[in-house]
């Protein structure tokens, strides 16, 4: 029998607009996949031409979820490349404001966009509520919203909607699916913190806010500084902050390091769950400033998935591909170098599991995304590579946070090589950053008790033409800008995006990039209800308004690299 | 009768009509709040914030308090163009303990694909399902500028590939009302911006049906609610403005409800960001803000809760709540004073206070912006 067509559009519970295709045998195991970005904005282009200060505001706009990876990026790359060193302050605030974001992106990750795919709704219907309470503690000493009362009251609340079928946005999925491995009480403690998860959550933008101005799309940094220079200085805010801050740590360690911790236990044997990383490459970078000398996380890959090497980054390296991505090009070409023109092919007329519908040709162009490369090779980013190389490069922080878990849930080192390994990762991450953040802030109330400086001044010669970058972490993995500038504007921006690395296209050379490599050898129990593709995918957090780029102009050489033209693409 | 009156019996009229509706939703309101431990007064308490907010007086929160009760008889439709999400991401912050989003509960979320678990063809065969349940009824929401460059191309959704514009003119065709969710809905947002590369548009602009703006990048969560809550209250568009925006959110200047005010009116301009003035909470319009210039509520509302906003954390307003903002109001962190003056090379200190409130604001923001745009398409031709 021929390999079987599924399509997936669009790919909810994640930012933008994703379609996933995969052939399947006649086990229903998955041959061939398929990623595509069916959305393209143009904001690099947009970019082009305008005061640089605007840069950050304006890139920030590439993406609402992600929001702030984009404009500390791009206030980054203009002030590496005007030479502007902001103070310290401003810094450890911008370094605050990440933190305070993981916090949020990574706990609504967990459990309003990726839970559905481990959390069986229906199931907790059939829950013991007082069982769940008990069972609660098996996983964390000090469960948090699990009281057989709350557990009753949740469970109350979501028979009413299934009993009348109104299901809501829970609607129509695949509850019952074989591959759900909860227990109904298990099911009934991870939705009750998915409840719990979206009141923490505004708390957590609230965190963000306080120096941030508002959450999503912030507005207190330039290039040189911060402006929120009152709020620092003003001690109620700074406590209201911690406050904040406990709260949502106290989340993170009671409910989001416990459910991983259960989901561990239950999905343990789970086979849909115990592949999907296809690419063993792995790549991050430098994050989150906590003193004047020490990042939590330090930049480097791995290859083949040896995590006892760790290489330095040699950003000349970096290229992109777009031989299956809607641009022109005949070969893979550096960011600087490339000249990319829209070149959309579409789809084709074709059979599916579901019945007739335009599909991919896999032989020609099938998305918006393009395929990055380091060295020729497809990379991972994102929680997971973070981890594998700080743990390579022996990080105590991240090697303690790993082993501790590893012994916690009886894993093999070998478990984090998978779906589930990788969203155990960016709880990990998530934990190590909420672990850690109060050095920042500390670092910050320090400071400021003989330092209120916020901002540098600067001057932009408009004679001169100047050439820079950011290269830094964002929630779903490295991201960096590129910008050049010449008569006072902007010449040429780019932006390679942590969701292009990871759901960009196959390249030249016929190798896959990681989302397409994850869902290779994946067994679908009713390929028409594809919820195991849904679970791999996820596990990525694709984000893919990122998928924006693309300068029309031709390469210009200066200095030492050659900035360019045409960029990049897609997606946090 | 005066006109609150009349639009005090219109509401009534209103919450007839929609009791005499089916419900989507066989628990009530009351239950689901008891269930919730919310007490009444806490209940009350909201509906006369709501009251507050879209400038109505007080004897209409017991009609708020009626017309959130029957909030399930509209079911909604949220659709995704080309977006950043951060408009739902806004929306999912609305109020903790959050009867705001209780309400969201209770209206019936036919389709959101970012919250939504079903995806691919479960997902399609929910709008499908909700277009058809609900036709003439539902609310449609959208997020996202329209693609129409290309035929509309540069977006495709769902495994027939059809194009968003497609899409959005077949929902916008049975929808009760339509909602242009922040300002790349609503005036085409950041994409629009020169040179536009997908000509992406507002909604309003490729549909033929009216439609509501709630611009805002992203809107605050109480502009939404507040839209949504007029809608179900009086079951006609609120009063709009030029723009289409409701004049309860949107009928006010940053400028003249700003807590920096005073110090424009003082001639106190922060100079450079972190200097004396900024430590001193001075005012931002030497430093780009287009608060004069700019529509909405952040002053009074703010955002996440009232905790913050960006005049306040010392930042200027871009403007975003106003069309072709990123083009007129750019450079974001200057002030655009020599085009305001209309030739007058004035400085800001020279203008002063009266001058620019009364001159300046007098000929319109927008009359600015485009004398703006003027000179820039002169300049480079």
């Amino acid at each position: 029998m021929a390999n079987r067509r599924v399509v997936i559009d669009p790919i909810t519970r994640i930012e933008g607009h994703l379609r996933i295709e995969v052939e399947v045998d006649e086990n229903n195991i998955v041959q061939k996949a398929y990623s595509s970005s069916t959305l393209w904005r143009g904001i690099e282009l947009i970019l082009k031409g305008r005061d640089p200060r605007d840069a950050g505001l304006m890139a920030q706009r590439i993406c609402g979820v992600c929001t702030y990876s984009h404009y500390k990026a791009a206030v980054e790359a203009v002030e590496n490349t005007l030479g502007v060193e902001p103070p310290y302050n401003a810094k450890l605030v911008r370094s605050l404001l990440n933190e305070s974001l993981y916090m949020h992106d990574h706990v609504v990750h967990f459990y309003h966009l990726h839970g559905l795919d481990w959390v069986d709704v229906v199931s907790a219907l059939s829950a013991d509520p007082a069982k769940a309470s008990e069972l609660a503690f098996r996983y964390t000493d000090f469960p948090i919203a699990t009281g057989s009362d709350e557990l009753k009251a949740v469970q109350q609340k979501v028979k009413g909607f299934v009993e009348k079928g109104q299901l809501g946005p829970f609607a129509n999925a695949y509850w019952g699916n074989r591959t759900y491995r909860f227990s109904p009480e298990q099911n009934l403690i991870a939705l009750s913190h998915y409840l719990k998860a979206l009141e923490v959550q505004r708390i957590a933008a609230q965190m963000f806010a306080l120096f941030g101005a508002k959450q999503p799309h912030p507005q207190s940094l330039v290039v040189g500084g911060v402006t929120c220079v009152r709020d620092i200085l003003n001690p109620s805010r700074l406590a209201e902050w911690k406050t904040k801050y406990e709260t949502v740590r106290d989340f993170i360690d009671r409910a989001y390091y416990a459910d991983i911790v259960m989901a561990a236990e239950a999905y343990g044997g789970e086979k849909s769950v115990l592949g999907g990383v296809g690419v063993k490459n792995f790549l991050c970078a430098d994050a989150f400033l906590l003193n004047r000398t020490e990042h939590l996380f330090q930049s480097g890959y791995i290859k083949n998935g040896d995590i006892t090497k760790v290489y330095d980054i040699d950003e000349m390296k970096i290229e992109e591909d777009v031989t299956h991505a809607w641009y022109k090009g005949e070969k893979p070409l550096q960011p600087y170098e490339g000249v990319t023109e829209p070149d959309y092919t579409g789809f084709v007329d074709g059979d599916t599991v579901n019945g007739k519908a335009k599909v991919i040709n896999g032989e020609d162009k099938y998305s918006w995304v393009k395929a990055p490369r380091y060295d020729k090779e497809a990379m991972e980013v994102g929680p997971l590579a973070c981890l594998l190389v700080n743990y390579g490069r022996g990080n105590e922080k991240v090697q303690k946070a790993v082993s501790d878990f590893l012994k916690r849930t009886g894993l093999p080192v070998e478990a984090l090589f998978t779906t589930l390994g990788r969203t155990a990762a960016r709880m990990l991450q998530t934990k190590l950053i909420a672990d850690n953040a109060i050095e920042t802030f500390n670092s910050l109330v320090e400071n400021i008790k003989t330092d209120d400086s916020t901002y540098t001044r600067f001057e932009i010669d408009p004679e001169k033409e100047y050439k820079g970058r950011f290269i830094g972490e964002a929630p779903r993995g490295t991201l960096s800008h590129w910008v050049r500038i010449k008569e006072g504007v902007i010449e040429n921006y780019q932006a390679v995006v942590p969701t292009t690395w990871n759901a960009g296209p196959m390249d030249a050379n016929g190798k896959v990039g990681p989302y397409e490599a994850s869902l290779v050898g994946l067994k679908l129990e009713d390929p028409a209800k594809p919820l195991e593709v849904l679970r791999v995918i996820h596990s990525f957090d694709p984000c893919m308004s990122c998928s924006v780029h693309v300068m029309d102009m031709k390469g210009t050489r200066i200095s030492e690299f050659k900035v360019a033209p045409q960029s990049s693409s897609a997606a946090c | 009768m005066n006109g609150f009156d009349a639009l005090y019996a219109k509401a009534q009229e209103r919450i007839e009509v929609l009791s005499a509706m089916p419900a989507t939703k066989e628990e009530s309101v009351e239950q689901m709040l008891e269930k919730r431990g919310i007490e009444r007064r806490e209940f009350m308490k909201w509906a006369a914030g709501i009251t507050a907010l879209l400038a109505l007086p007080s004897q209409f929160t017991p009609l708020f308090a009626e017309a959130a009760k029957l909030a399930d008889r509209l079911p909604l439709i949220w659709l995704h163009m080309a977006e950043c999400t951060g408009c739902s991401e806004s929306l999912i912050r609305s109020d903790a303990p959050t009867i705001d989003s209780l309400i969201f509960d209770h209206i019936s979320l036919e389709y959101h694909e970012t919250l939504m678990a079903a995806a691919g063809w479960q997902a399609e065969s929910n709008l499908e399902r909700a277009m058809k349940t609900y036709a003439g009824r539902y609310i449609l929401l959208v997020e996202g500028g329209v693609p129409t460059a290309m035929n509309g191309l540069y977006l495709t959704l769902g495994s027939q590939g059809r194009t968003g514009l497609e899409l959005v003119r077949e929902a916008a065709g049975h929808a009760a009302a339509i909602f242009s969710i922040g300002t790349c809905a609503s005036f085409g947002g950041i994409q629009a911006a020169a040179p536009n590369p997908t000509g992406a548009k507002g909604v309003e602009k490729v549909i033929t049906q009216p439609v509501i703006n709630v611009p805002g990048c992203p809107p605050s969560a109480e502009n939404i609610v507040g839209t949504l809550m007029h809608f179900l209250l009086f079951g006609a568009l609120p009063a709009l403005d030029r723009y289409n925006r409701p004049k309860w959110a949107y009928g006010n200047r940053i400028h003249d409800l700003c807590e920096r005010r005073g110090h424009f009116d003082a001639g106190e301009f922060v100079e450079n960001f972190g200097d004396e003035g900024a430590k001193a909470g001075w005012c931002l319009y030497k430093q780009g803000c287009k608060g004069p210039y700019t529509f909405n509520n952040c002053s009074t509302e703010r955002f996440n809760q009232h905790t913050h906003w960006p005049i306040g954390a010392g930042h200027g307003c871009m403007g975003c709540s106003e069309p072709d903002f990123w083009d007129t109001m750019g450079p974001l962190e200057k002030p655009i004073e020599s085009h305001l003056v209309m030739g007058v090379n004035s400085t800001v200190d020279k203008i002063g206070a009266t001058l620019l409130t009364a001159t300046v604001i007098g000929i319109g923001a927008h009359a600015v912006a485009s004398l703006f745009v003027n000179n820039k398409e002169e300049k480079e031709s």
